[in-house]
């Protein structure tokens, strides 16, 4: 009897998009069933923590690993999994780059939980606050603790490829399922270790329909504030459109429905940090060569650290070393 | 000897959920703790942003259900900015909101709660998912189902623009319109999903409500609880998912209070525990009394269930006979027994198809003037919607740039976490007593406990084995374990 490789998903602190967008390959699901023995995946079949941790080290051939490390536990369940799987790929853009919950990295983290546990409709008069460990009349119970900063998945551990998107589009998925399939079956070979996969090697302007005249801008203008030019660049008409810095793969989806493209597929090929790149873009389009007036038109960006860390705040060069609070005083 | 029951993970609620149960020294069950593990921040780090992104941030709070947190947010920041879309983007946010129901209902009924009933609750655990059902039933249901979940994701990115995360709600309305070609073809996958609902009730009615068995199980009293319901509901009473003011019934059904989505935190408060990172939300006027039941317990429920019995009927007219059977059937409003919320689920599946068509055909979905700009000084707004897992809250503060100060969250599950936190309590002091021999059929019956609430993330679930992986450890009193009990897809 042949044994098929064993494929393992899992969710780490994620939003279950990137596990949406896999179910939305469709009847290509079959073929990984079909080829893959599914060992792990909580949302789809019966996942027992004790169950991977039995398996032997490297029995695993591939394991697509989502979200980032929150918690305790997610750090755990990262490197676990790392240590049962042959290939690690750091999917969607929590495990690669933090995304939008890597924005908790501009606060102190216990911000998260004082800010959830006393909100307008919270009845907290006596600042009850969720413990790691609390006693109860029968015994002891737990919760896993907060870490100071959301962290990337290869930030943890070693990861082997990384697939990008929030989520990461169906039909890169189905692409990508296809060539570890021809891998498996001798017709392929595998990408080299560290490559980005299941996403283009230009930018979402390159993808975009829209027209571009590398015209400059007078004023940044709010995507509600005024009526854009369903033809023409958004970011020439003022709109703070990320596609000049974000990596291509998802057909330039956000700009072709109107709206601008916020970063989700991360910083594009060859791109160090995404934020000193889009910062760089959008310099290039202002119209100004004064500081005064250059003052006026970045003040239409009301929220600069959300602008261009919107996705990759965890991942960016910024990520550096251990919160302010947390660090020792020189 | 007291023992502990740890139940860890269950997986249906991204993955981290966590049940405890304590057992006495007779061996009965002396408390249970249902505990939520993780907290990621939205309402702390969405501070400083800009209001109109809110549609987009909070979509990433759940990837299963990004519409419902997508039409709150973008129903929070029109009050925000005091503006009223144009009567286009309202009939296409809806349009596309009753699509993503259909999808989502389908789903859950098929590959999460169906399985029970379809394949029965002592089905080997084997066949006891969505293959089993696909296997029982046919291929050809099979291919209906995968059909509903095209179809509705579909329309979510024609008008959406995105599959999953939709991006084209602004403040003021859309940022792009749909065409009359995209208007008539979402009309007949409409009129296709109308039939795909019938189909499914028709299922249900010959394979559950045909068996004395189900029937007898869902009448029965260990999924019961007597709480209050809340529901959103339209000038008529009438159930809708989109806009309107949130009606609450009390345990006998008669309305106890029906507020407009401003004056939400005069009603609701959330509890605290120091053992979970989510709240148990409560009625104010009644108070939080603990998990109990009753009319002087402030807990409240929000689910299919719960709006039908918060509502007067439904809009659509095939729905509102559904309604009408369901009640007879079930002996009047309102409906306490939880298992019973499979049922509305598939009444509220086909509303969301009914809807979908009636919405298409309005000729001005294809109009022009998808877009008012906000004109006013942007303050403070709050959005509510029918999220399919309960109502859904959005609540921002900003300054006068339109820059976020303060944001509230009350979240669709979460209305919930005091009944299903009640509902595990109960199913394990009915099947956990002394000198019960704790079998695999008890973890299909605590799961049965949770499945009729659909708890949120869970849904992700959409199309593949729909078990909800359990595993039990008896622990004696040095935490040491004495039987595994494990069921598998």
């Amino acid at each position: 009897m042949t044994t098929k490789p064993k494929f393992a998903m899992y969710w780490a602190a994620s939003c279950g998009g990137c596990e949406i967008a896999v179910l939305n390959i469709h009847e290509k699901i079959l073929d990984v069933d079909a080829n893959f023995e599914v060992v792990f995946w909580p949302v789809a079949m019966d996942a027992k923590y004790h169950d991977l941790e039995a398996m032997e080290d490297g029995s695993i051939l591939l394991t697509l690993f989502n979200g980032g490390i929150r918690n305790d536990e997610n750090e755990r369940m990262a490197k676990l999994l790392r240590r049962k799987s042959k290939i690690l790929v750091a999917f969607g853009s929590c495990a690669n780059e933090g995304c939008i919950p890597g924005l908790a990295n501009l606060r102190d983290s216990r911000d998260i939980v004082r800010t959830a546990f006393n909100t307008v409709s919270t009845d907290n008069v006596s600042h009850v606050y969720p413990m790691h460990s609390y006693d109860v009349p029968a015994g002891e119970i737990h919760i896993p603790k907060i870490l100071p900063i959301l962290q990337t998945l290869d930030q943890v551990v070693e990861v082997d490829y990384h697939m990008p998107g929030c989520p990461p589009e169906s039909d890169q998925i189905a692409g990508v399922i296809d060539l570890v399939i021809q891998v498996l079956q001798g017709k392929a070979e595998l990408p080299p270790k560290g490559a980005v996969i299941g996403a283009g090697n230009s930018t979402v302007c390159d993808e975009c329909a829209r027209t571009r005249n590398v015209k400059s801008i007078e004023s940044f203008t709010r995507i509600w504030s005024a009526a854009t030019d369903p033809a023409l660049c958004l970011l020439e008409q003022g709109v703070p459109c990320n596609g000049p810095a974000t990596r291509s793969g998802c057909k330039a989806r956000c700009p072709s429905a109107g709206a601008q493209c916020i970063g989700c597929y991360g910083p594009a090929e060859g791109v160090l940090d995404y934020g000193a790149r889009l910062v760089s873009s959008f310099a290039s389009v202002i119209n100004a060569s004064d500081p005064e007036t250059i003052d006026r038109i970045l003040d239409g960006l009301p929220d600069p650290a959300g602008q261009f860390y919107r996705f990759n705040l965890a991942g960016s060069l910024l990520r550096a070393g251990r919160p302010a609070w947390e660090r020792e005083p020189a | 000897m007291t023992q502990r029951i740890t139940i860890d993970p269950i997986t249906r609620l991204e993955g981290h959920g966590k049940i405890e149960i304590f057992l006495d020294e007779a061996g009965d069950v002396a408390n249970t703790y249902f505990q939520i593990p993780e907290l990621r921040g939205f309402e702390s780090f969405c501070v400083g942003r800009p209001v109109e992104e809110m549609p987009l941030l909070t979509n990433r709070i759940c990837g299963v259900c990004p519409e419902a947190h997508h039409m709150a947010a973008a129903k929070a920041a029109d009050a925000v900015f005091h503006v009223d879309p144009p009567r286009t983007a309202k009939i296409l946010r809806e349009l596309l909101y009753s699509a993503f129901y259909v999808t989502d209902h389908a789903t859950h009924f098929y590959a999460l709660g169906g399985p029970d009933f379809v394949m029965g609750p002592d089905a080997p655990v084997a066949e006891r998912n969505i293959l089993g059902v696909i296997h029982k039933v046919g291929l050809e249901i099979a291919s209906k189902v995968i059909q509903a979940r095209k179809y509705g994701h579909t329309v979510v990115e024609v008008i959406g623009g995105r599959k999953v995360h939709p991006c084209t709600s602004i403040p003021g309305g859309l940022t792009k319109g749909i065409t009359e070609e995209q208007r008539r073809e979402i009309l007949e996958m409409g009129t296709w999903a109308i039939e795909f609902a019938q189909f499914s009730l028709k299922l249900f009615n010959d394979i559950v409500l045909g068996n004395k068995v189900y029937v007898d199980l869902i009448l029965g009293d260990i999924y019961t609880h007597r709480t209050y319901y809340m529901g959103m509901v339209d000038e008529h009473n009438h159930v809708n998912f989109y806009d309107g003011q949130v009606r609450v019934v009390d345990p006998e059904g008669r309305e106890f209070v029906k507020y407009a989505a401003p004056e939400y935190a005069s009603h609701i408060a959330e509890h605290v525990e120091p053992w979970t990172y989510l709240k148990f939300p409560y009625l104010k006027a009644v108070g939080w009394k603990g998990f109990v039941d009753g009319k002087d317990s402030g807990v409240y429920m929000a689910t299919p269930l719960s709006r039908l019995n918060a509502s007067d009927g439904l809009a659509t007219p095939h729905a509102q006979e559904e309604y009408e059977r369901f009640y007879a059937t079930l002996g009047g409003k309102p409906v306490h027994q939880r298992l019973a919320t499979h049922w509305a689920r598939l009444i509220e599946l086909l509303y969301a198809a009914e809807r979908w068509v009636e919405l298409a055909s309005d000729p001005e979905a294809s109009g022009p003037k998808f877009h008012t700009i906000p004109t006013e000084k942007p303050t403070e707004g709050v959005g509510i919607v029918e999220a399919p897992r309960g109502t859904l809250t959005h609540h921002y503060w900003t300054d006068e740039r339109g820059v976020l100060t303060s944001v509230n969250l009350i979240v669709g599950t979460t209305n919930n976490y005091a009944p299903i936190s009640m509902s595990i309590n109960k199913a394990a002091r009915s099947l956990i007593k002394k000198g019960t021999v704790v079998t695999e059929g008890l973890l299909n019956m605590v799961e049965m406990a949770f499945r009729a609430y659909d708890p949120c993330f869970g849904c992700a679930t959409h199309s593949l084995p729909g078990q909800m992986p359990l595993e039990v450890t008896i622990h004696d009193a040095q935490g040491n374990p004495v039987r595994v009990l494990r069921q598998y897809c």
